[in-house]
């Protein structure tokens, strides 16, 4: 597989104090990779730094094309959608809304309302909802929001943080299924930050463990999973 | 019972300006979470711009159409020179570049074309509005353009995608980038709207009061009131705010002895204050909530 992502010294701050310190990793194309770390390691920092959300320093290289500098309008419109932690729904604006709002980069009015239709099959919940306040959501319901507006891009890469916070472990199994299931099928590769280890390595296929702001291991998931140290410290057993 | 009716009617004429207003400073403060203290004074410039044009020869209309696409234009360049190097920068240094403004355009405006009061014509004609001795043409067309206005702007920002946009950025600026939304340019594209929003109010107010560089003072915190009568997020409820600032200033004029002619300002003043204290949010603005 070839590289869909390079990340190459990667390095952020918050004012004086560092949160990365130097990050290489790559992601494949349409694979699933995930960052796994403890709070603070510096795992949600990592994908505001590929949206330009924060001021980096280091070499960004998406499909081999340098894209450090850019402004964060701008890497969207390569393709990579992130989906935040907290989601980012738009919770004043209707459901249907949300999902225009995922296209806004998109110039094909057809290609968006096929797109919507599909999302409505892929996540029959959201077409109840079309028209009710994204606010008024549940939080799974809002997830699978998130995940749809971000689809509406038609992402090359989708960056995910933390995707089962705060959700209740049988919407959360849905919720990956139903991500494992656009990677399959929409050939769309992922960034999965989950504080869920053992949730998280069983979709992703590489796996990167990051502790205060240094990759310090790295390889397939099932390897990852096989590591002492990660058995015993993001598994639990 | 005539003379309420008259006086009612009135106050909806002068509350068709002030609705307008409120709606200039409804749509800034969308963009920026700002009340743009200058506001008046753009208009009162766009106006003066529209005044020159019809000087030099041209048309009402034409010189309005213009007067529009050069407010919008200079609506977004004061956003792109001025406030967009600022954006990050509190609110207290906004205020201050506002009040800049404020004093700049004033004025320029007198040193372009004096102090003098210039008549303005009327789109509407100075006659009685279809014959009736209630409400002349003029104060009906007013209120007539105000909810032209509003309902392309209900249009706009509901049905378009570029509407959309707009209230994203407005409303959630971060989610908004993420979508690919250009935030900075929603910004500018608020000023140009509110700016050629205000050349509108200025053009249609000038033939009443008249053409000079202060002649938005009192409007514009009459336009204040209005906006925060019926709630800073809310356009419908700016304008009905408007309008209901203008026939409380009426009537209150006319009815309460102590009040007259003189007084009538402190009633936006007070209205603005009462208004803050009871209702902060206003009669049709949202609570906004957040959740931490």
């Amino acid at each position: 597989m070839t590289s869909l992502l390079e990340v190459r010294g990667l390095r952020a701050s918050y004012g004086a104090v560092q949160a990365l310190h130097g990050l290489d990793f790559s992601l494949d194309e349409g694979g699933v990779t995930t960052l796994l770390g403890a709070n603070g390691a510096g795992k949600t920092t990592t994908l505001r730094a590929l949206c330009a959300m924060i001021r980096t320093s280091g070499d960004i290289l998406f499909e081999g094309r340098p894209i450090a500098g850019r402004s964060t309008e701008d890497v969207v419109r390569l393709g990579i959608a992130h989906v935040p932690q907290g989601r980012g729904t738009f919770a004043r604006f209707s459901v249907e809304e949300n999902l225009e709002l995922g296209a806004t980069t998109r110039r094909d009015k057809n290609g968006i309302r096929d797109d919507m239709d599909r999302m409505f099959a892929t996540f029959p919940i959201l077409e109840k909802r079309r028209t009710q306040q994204a606010g008024t959501l549940s939080g799974g319901e809002q997830q699978m929001l998130a995940v749809a507006r971000a689809l509406m891009l038609r992402p090359r890469l989708m960056l995910l943080d933390e995707p089962s916070f705060g959700l209740a472990p049988l919407v959360v199994r849905e919720l990956f299924e139903t991500l494992a299931r656009v990677n399959r099928e929409q050939k769309v590769s992922m960034l999965i930050v989950e504080q869920n280890a053992d949730l998280a390595l069983d979709l992703a296929d590489q796996a990167y463990l990051i502790e205060t702001g240094r990759i310090v291991l790295s390889g397939p998931s099932a390897a990852l999973r096989q590591d002492e140290g990660v058995r015993k410290a993001y598994l639990g057993y | 019972m005539d003379l309420l009716l008259q006086q009612i009617l009135a106050g909806l004429a002068s509350g068709a300006i002030y609705a307008c207003m409120a709606l200039a400073v409804v749509m800034i403060y969308q963009a920026i979470d700002h009340l743009n203290f200058a506001q008046g004074e753009m208009a009162m410039f766009s106006t003066f711009i529209a005044w020159q044009l019809m000087q030099w020869g041209a048309p009402y209309w034409v010189a309005f159409g213009l007067t529009l696409a050069i407010s919008f234009v200079g609506g977004v360049a004061i956003e792109r020179v001025v406030f967009k190097p600022l954006k990050d920068a509190p609110v207290l240094s906004h205020v201050v570049v506002f009040i800049a403004l404020f004093a700049i355009l004033n004025s320029v405006a007198g040193f372009l074309w004096d102090f003098s009061v210039k008549p303005f014509p009327s789109p509407f004609g100075s006659g009685p509005f279809l014959g009736s001795r209630l409400i002349g043409a003029h104060q009906a067309g007013m209120i007539g353009a105000t909810l032209v206005i509003l309902a392309f702007l209900y249009v706009f920002f509901r049905f378009t995608r570029i509407g959309l946009a707009m209230r994203a950025a407005a409303a959630n600026p971060e989610s908004a980038r993420l979508v690919g939304v250009r935030v900075g340019w929603m910004i500018a594209l608020g000023w140009g709207m509110a700016s050629a929003i205000g050349a509108i109010a200025g053009m249609l107010i000038a033939p009443v009061v008249f053409l000079e560089p202060n002649m938005m003072l009192s409007i514009l915190l009459y336009g204040f009131a209005g906006a925060v009568l019926g709630g800073l997020n809310s356009p419908a409820g700016a304008v009905l705010g408007g309008f209901a600032v203008g026939v409380v200033e009426n009537l209150a004029g006319t009815y309460i002895p102590v009040i007259g002619g003189e007084l009538k300002l402190p009633i936006a003043l007070f209205l603005i204050v009462g208004v803050l204290v009871v209702k902060p949010n206003g009669l049709f603005g949202r609570v906004s909530v957040q959740r931490v």
